[in-house]
């Protein structure tokens, strides 16, 4: 992973070499990305300029609240949008293939075999009329020619495969009579019986109990590992990310604000969207009576978005960047000066600095060595890791 | 399924009686002595007649043991006397006042033309109602869907009698491109039949297809936001099948409801579309029976077929439903 | 740190608060009807099956479990939303189980319940004064003229603006109507406080500000709450004592350092290891997690005995025979298994053949009986105590 994955300006271009060899590697390759869509009330701005890559193999999670963007960016990658009602600029590459502008028989290619989509709530995900394996070998038949006895074997095949007990008892099952977590099972097998080498999935363990989210989790990095596939995983459970992404991706307001590592950006967040996130979610292991640190105010509109930064009207730590940069100004989506491929969308000159000092002592007092206070060891060895890599890039002004 | 299908039945048969005792009671029990129409039938009406009358059709019994005779009459038939004495054989409705015909006899009669007359245009409607809707839905906010809603509009806000004399009056008589509509039996050949038919089909299907072309287009326009559908896309399902086979099956539960019931009432008759194009069915026996002196026996018949067609139908429509959707699969 | 003020709940001494509520032994069975003509009941769906607990008086209890497992249809009961099956549900030492609705009627304005949907459970119809207010004055709370100045008042606890009462729900956002649902519950000054996922429907960043309102409310007004939720950390946040239930029935109670730190059920074990954890992910990978298999049994038919034992690796023939009874193991401890202990601890004794009067294959002893006591509410100063138990264990052993 280099930090050529993250681009937010064409004028980078000192890079460019080495983004072409990363992305010979990369299957999917989103590249200044926007997402509109007009409507009475003016154009919804869902996605802005958000570049982005995968390689097979490699889970990225896509963090963010409702409205930030991360699902409409998913849907379109695989086209999903409706041409009429959509304007969107820029480009995503799958495989090689552009899908911005590509028509429907093209996509149509792509759709489940090369890219497939897990989505959050499987009983309404699964046509209810029809029976789970009828819907599994549909999608076998659509890109394999076989007969319907040999995709309805292929479709029990795919059902044992994610674990449904007696899966040929089961096949002819409408997806009423299977349980949450079967029924998503069955919604996986499905997005995998074309060996697709992206999976998309969307929310995927929400609408599920928390032990049967940790056997869907447990499913996919299995089948991850067996596939080869590249994995997107859209959530708003930072520890859904935790346990399963390589890389995160924070989205806020339809943009990237933060991206990296994700063991970097769960333990040295340089952005102030980031750092409400942890400090908001109670964890079960943090410090009982931590107050939670709730970020004020809402989501921004996406219609009117805010001057500036987006997260700027929200932002307690505005004060700290000199005169009114915050509203007056986008900050770029720089690299973080610790962590490789580390990137952050902020103006607060040393944000390592306020993380370590001011933020973290709130949010988990459990990990600040009471003595001495200082943060853990753990923690220390991720910081001390970091700065040797940064003194390593400190050659090239990185401002 | 069975016992879902019997407990459908037998409370059907509870909606079919009642309905016979609400009729029984309006007519029998109303402000007029029915025997007044019969006793007016032939001319000079005299007290005397009409107390005989009376007399003879049992109205001086209790309503309770009318009401028994009455069902006594449908189930192994019974003698009715007026005047001459008629044999009613079971299942007997009773007599027709104007004709002195047995009602049920008469209601067989006219039953084929309004059954012929019924399932044409249904199945006109529906078929072109759903495939327009469909299509609307498919190309929703474009000029086309505007297009089909605002003609669908127009058409539907004219009312029908106009349409159906205007039909007649161009098509049939002016421009002779439907010189002979009529109903002609089934037994007088397949091709008489349809010829018959074919402008009073096409005038009601056309009529009713707009209904149900935007009934369907609102089921569709639903039905294409539901999760899905946006699965079916993604896996690769080609558009044309996304929309006629993944949501079209899940589109059109609802609209069947609503044909079944209009199927009913097409069944039950359809008055101006008899009367314009002169078509010898229930609607048209119905009205005439209204007209004074009012013939009571064909009145009440054609309240209880009404019923027991509706009924009927509902319980058709909820056997279509659970082959449709599973998940209202009895086990 | 320092300057949060702690949890008003937990400043509560448990040992000899006072209960406002006391449920004892309540249950709930649906009727399953045949699809034959007559449509007898043929079956009954156990939806609660037999819990006790306690709140004391201006304190909070947690309900955690998993969807099925009865915690919403207990707080329903409580609130007489449904009619018990069996059991009593003390209020303030008063059995409100089977009081007729006349009866309940004064006290409905002492049990208030939050609901999860903030979308549905307010009128679209009606402005947000006359949600607020219709309680008042229907319990004649206030004076007629009184009523708007209070609902203002109301307004302000709950944080919204009080000018804004004559606006409808729809211009408010899931946060703000959550805040509105909190304010209805709070205008007739209950005394208990049923909040069923409270919180669960909303974005993360809003979740802590719900959260951090109810605990404000609690302090100020001493409300005891029973909150219900899934999210396993939301409820340690909020509630010193969590009470975990499995299939109709409480497996585990305790306060939250005990049941979160040393579980003794092997499904709350199990629970709490399947919840991705941020921080243990961020420093040190992957937890050891407890792979449960399959899905919760139906609860038409559960299983005999104890419920968990078709998923639970402790299994004995004893699980089969006898129901495990809620156990009290520490000084606010309980726990419903015949093998507690923590986390890979080996008793193959059960600890429970003493109070039931049974061997250990689970078959009655002649003589022997079941202790009376095991239905209590609440914790008594004497308790079993596991160590003694071990060593009284190992001793049989040795022999």
């Amino acid at each position: 992973m280099t930090s050529e994955r993250f681009l937010s300006t064409p004028a980078q271009s000192t890079s460019d070499r080495a983004a072409d060899i990363a992305a010979a590697d990369n299957f999917l390759v989103v590249d200044h990305l926007s997402v509109r869509f007009p409507t009475h009330d003016g154009l919804v701005q869902a996605v802005t300029d958000l570049s982005f890559s995968v390689k097979r193999g490699e889970t990225l999670g896509i963090v963010g609240e409702s409205g930030s963007g991360k699902s409409v960016s998913s849907m379109a990658v695989l086209g999903l949008h409706d041409a009429k009602s959509t304007r969107l600029e820029g480009s995503i590459r799958v495989g090689g293939q552009e899908v911005v502008g590509a028509d429907e028989s093209t996509l149509r290619k792509l759709r489940g075999k090369e890219v497939a989509m897990i989505f959050q709530d499987p009983l309404t995900a699964l046509h209810p009329f029809y029976s789970v394996g009828r819907q599994i070998a549909e999608a076998y038949r659509i890109h394999h020619k076989v007969s319907k006895g040999e995709a309805r074997k292929r479709a029990i095949e795919m059902l044992d495969r994610v674990g449904i007990p007696q899966a040929k008892n089961r096949v002819d099952d409408f997806p009423h009579q299977f349980s949450g977590g079967m029924r998503q099972r069955a919604m996986i097998a499905m997005s995998l019986v074309n060996d697709p080498k992206l999976l998309i999935a969307d929310e995927p363990t929400t609408a599920l109990d928390v032990t049967v989210q940790a056997q869907i989790l447990d499913l996919l990095q299995d089948l991850q590992r067996e596939f080869n596939s590249a994995i997107i995983m859209i959530t708003h459970d930072l520890g859904v990310i935790a346990e399963l992404a390589d890389e995160v991706l924070v989205m806020y307001g339809g943009r990237a604000v933060e991206t990296g590592a994700t063991k970097q950006i769960l333990t040295h967040p340089e952005m102030p969207y980031t750092w409400g996130l942890l400090s908001s979610v109670p964890e079960v292991s943090a410090d009982e009576d931590a107050r939670l640190i709730p970020i004020p105010g809402n989501p921004p509109s996406l219609l009117n978005p805010p001057s500036g930064c987006p997260f700027n009207p929200r932002c307690t730590h505005k004060d700290k960047v000199p005169g009114d940069l915050c509203v007056t100004t986008l900050p770029e989506l720089l690299p973080a000066r610790v962590g490789p491929s580390h990137r952050r969308r902020c103006h607060l000159p040393d944000p390592e600095v306020i993380y370590l000092t001011e933020v973290l002592p709130e949010i988990a007092p459990d990990l600040i060595d009471p003595t001495t206070g200082e943060p853990i060891a753990a923690l220390q060895e991720i910081a001390a890791a970091s700065e040797a890599e940064a003194n390593a890039d400190s050659r090239g002004d990185q401002r | 399924m069975l016992g879902y299908i019997v407990r459908r039945l037998l409370s059907a048969g509870l909606v079919v009686t009642l309905t016979s005792m609400i009729v029984f009671a309006l007519f029998f029990l109303g402000p007029d002595n029915p025997a007044q129409p019969l006793c007016d039938i032939n001319g000079k009406c005299t007290p005397e007649r009409l107390a005989l009358l009376t007399e003879q059709l049992g109205l001086n019994d209790t309503v309770y043991h009318q009401y028994w005779i009455w069902l006594q009459g449908l189930f192994v038939g019974r003698e009715i006397s007026f005047g001459p004495i008629y044999q009613c054989s079971a299942p007997c409705l009773g007599i027709s006042y104007s004709t002195r015909n047995e009602v049920t006899a008469e209601l067989l009669d006219k039953f084929p033309a309004t059954l012929s007359l019924a399932i044409g245009g249904s199945l006109i409607y529906l078929l072109v109602g759903v495939f327009l809707g469909t299509m609307a839905a498919r190309v929703r906010g474009t000029l086309a869907d505007r297009g089909l809603v605002t003609m669908s509009l127009i058409v539907s806000s004219i009312p029908y009698y106009v349409l159906a004399i205007l039909a007649w009056i161009y098509l049939s008589l002016e421009w002779q491109i439907f010189p002979d509509t009529t109903y002609h039996p089934l037994t007088d050949g397949i091709g008489a039949w349809a010829y018959g038919l074919l402008l009073p089909w096409l005038v009601l299907g056309l009529a009713q297809s707009t209904a149900y072309a935007r009934y369907t287009r609102g089921q569709m326009v639903e039905t294409l936001g539901e999760d899905y559908i946006r699965t079916a896309t993604a896996k690769g399902v080609a558009k044309r099948k996304v929309i006629f086979q993944h949501a079209l099956r899940a589109a059109i539960v609802p609209v069947i409801t609503i044909f079944g019931l209009d199927f009913a009432f097409l069944l039950a008759g359809t008055v101006v579309t008899e009367e314009i194009f002169d078509i010898d069915g229930i609607g048209q026996w119905g009205i005439r029976a209204l007209r004074a002196p009012v013939d009571f026996p064909v009145v009440a018949a054609t309240v209880l077929i009404g019923a027991v067609i509706i009924v009927i139908a509902n319980i058709i429509v909820d056997i279509l439903y659970s082959f449709i959707d599973p998940r209202v699969r009895v086990s | 740190m320092t300057e949060t003020q702690p949890h008003a709940a937990s400043r509560i001494d448990w040992a000899t608060a006072e209960s406002i509520l006391e449920v004892v032994n309540l249950k709930k069975y649906f009727p399953v009807k045949s699809s034959g003509v007559l449509r007898r009941t043929i079956a009954q769906v156990q939806a609660v099956d037999g819990v006790s607990f306690s709140v004391p008086r201006g304190g909070s209890l947690g309900l955690v479990g998993e969807s099925g497992c009865g915690k919403s249809t207990t707080g329903r009961l409580i609130t007489r939303l449904y009619e018990p099956t069996a059991g009593e549900i003390r209020f303030e030492g008063k059995d409100i189980a089977a009081l007729s609705r006349k009866e309940m009627l004064p006290l409905r304005s002492e049990i208030q319940m939050i609901f999860q949907d903030p979308y549905s459970s307010l009128n679209p119809r009606h402005t947000v004064g006359t949600i607020v207010g219709t309680p008042l004055q229907v319990h004649k709370m206030v004076p007629e003229k009184k009523v708007l100045d209070r609902v203002r008042e109301l307004l302000e606890v709950v944080g919204l603006n009080p000018e804004h009462y004559n606006r409808y729900p729809n211009e408010f956002s899931g946060g703000q109507r959550q805040r509105i649902g909190i304010a209805r519950a709070l205008a007739l000054q209950p005394k208990l406080l049923v909040a069923d996922e409270p919180v669960s429907a909303l974005d993360v960043s809003i979740q802590a500000q719900v959260v951090n309102l109810l605990q404000d409310v609690q302090r100020e007004f001493n409300i005891a709450f029973l909150f219900i939720a899934h999210d396993l950390a939301v409820v340690r946040h909020f509630c010193p004592e969590v009470a975990v239930m499995y299939l109709g029935k409480i497996v585990e109670v305790a306060d939250r350092e005990t049941l979160y730190s040393q579980p003794h059920h092997p499904y709350t074990q199990a629970l709490l290891s399947a919840v991705p954890d941020v921080k243990q992910a961020a420093v040190g990978g992957r937890r050891d997690r407890i792979r449960l298999e399959g899905d919760v049994p139906s609860p038409v038919n559960p299983p005999s005995g104890c419920r968990f034992r078709t998923r639970c690796w402790k299994a004995q023939d004893i699980c089969a025979k006898q129901e495990p009874p809620l156990l009290q193991i520490g000084p606010r401890h309980k726990v419903a298994c015949h093998f507690a202990g923590q986390r890979g601890s080996t008793g193959n004794v059960p600890i429970t053949l003493d109070v039931l009067g049974v061997n250990s294959h689970g078959d009655p002893v002649p003589g022997a009986t079941r202790a009376s006591n095991l239905e209590d509410p609440g914790y008594s100063p004497a308790f079993s105590d596991l160590e003694t138990h071990k060593r009284r264990s190992e001793k049989l052993a040795d022999r």
